[in-house]
């Protein structure tokens, strides 16, 4: 029997600008996290990074696809401290954006951790991230690089569970 | 052993009802075991959905770090498929497809040869699959990323053929099977 699914775990909205987010004590008894991210910065252009866990070792690496209306392009960063979700080219991203972000059997003690996400601004990106650990994510943390996160801004995690 | 992995709607069993209501619903999902398995099929999809959803990770036996996967619908083989894609592999971005295909090949899981513990992943949107007017499309954002390689990808495939979609085969792209923790998971939208 097919089982409803897709559950809105937590949500921030922010009351002041903020340079970090994070959901914590994250369950493992889903099979797929989506993170939405509806967000302006305080500044111009802008880069958005993650964590998971509180790892800050050089444990992440990025492959990435944008198009700014004039221009595709393709980049890569391996053995990072972090992950690259928004604005790998700082230059041609410009706030308010949205990110939806997968973090793809987050739980399995297994894999690696693969996340996929799309971003959408003046510029329209997709990124595959890996985390090199098998541990189950616990923690996420987003950063808006060198700026802050502005007011308003929401941040919504789902649960997704295959039965 | 090698085994066909196939899971179908079965209807049957009554678990708990979810503490919330929600119109996205887990319909049938695969785990490869230690055995591998040549093919993963959903089987016996109901026509009750507006969309279908298949989230995944997926590793096979090819002798490289990277192969593609077939994806073909209530098992046509004929050449009755089209697909496109956008893709960037870290260094330059680029556009591939075809059309007269005998299934929409998708880009990328990982191989063999790939670092222990490392799986591509793809969501895979199939639109209107019980529409009966219309062929069939799919969005595919895929990806695998290997910490010094990596390719992304944003696709579409069409399948020319009005029927509803009851049945769902992937198989690697090479002759080969899916390798243990591989997952497949599909969902029903209403």
């Amino acid at each position: 029997m097919a089982t409803a699914t897709y559950e809105a775990i937590a949500t921030q909205t922010l009351v002041g600008s903020a340079a970090t987010v994070t959901f914590s004590s994250i369950a493992s008894t889903y099979t797929d996290l989506v993170l939405v991210a509806s967000n302006g910065t305080t500044s111009g252009s802008v880069s958005t990074t993650l964590r998971v866990n509180g790892d800050s070792g050089s444990n992440y690496s990025t492959t990435s696809l944008e198009g700014n209306g004039s221009s595709a392009t393709s980049q890569r960063q391996s053995n990072a401290d972090k992950a690259y979700i928004v604005g790998f080219q700082a230059a041609s991203y410009s706030s308010p954006y949205i990110s939806i972000i997968n973090f793809m059997n987050y739980a399995n003690t297994s894999v690696y951790k693969t996340f996929l996400s799309r971003s959408s601004s003046n510029a329209a990106s997709t990124y595959v991230n890996l985390w090199r650990s098998t541990s189950a994510i616990t923690s996420i943390e987003l950063t808006a690089t060198g700026t802050n996160f502005s007011t308003g801004s929401t941040f919504t995690l789902y649960g997704i569970k295959a039965e | 052993m090698i085994a066909n992995q196939v899971a179908g709607f079965l209807g049957i069993g009554a678990p708990p009802a979810p503490s919330f209501t929600s119109d996205y619903e887990s319909i049938a999902t695969v785990n490869v075991g230690a055995g591998s398995a040549s093919t993963i099929t959903f089987s016996s999809i109901p026509s009750t959905y507006k969309h279908l959803q298949v989230r995944l990770i997926g590793k096979d036996g090819r002798a490289l770090n990277r192969d593609n996967m077939k994806m073909q619908f209530n098992s046509d083989t004929g050449a009755n498929y089209a697909w496109h894609s956008a893709s960037g592999d870290g260094s330059s971005a680029s556009a591939s497809g075809t059309a007269g295909d005998n299934f929409v090949s998708l880009y990328r899981i990982s191989g063999n040869s790939s670092a222990d513990n490392t799986f591509g992943a793809m969501i895979i949107d199939i639109l209107d699959y019980a529409n009966t007017s219309k062929y069939k499309t799919s969005r595919t954002l895929a990806g695998l990323d290997l910490n010094g390689s990596g390719e992304i990808y944003f696709q579409s495939g069409l399948w020319q053929n009005t029927s509803a979609i009851s049945t769902i085969t992937f198989t690697p792209g090479n002759t080969t099977n899916f390798l243990q923790y591989s997952h497949f998971a599909l969902y029903g939208v209403k």
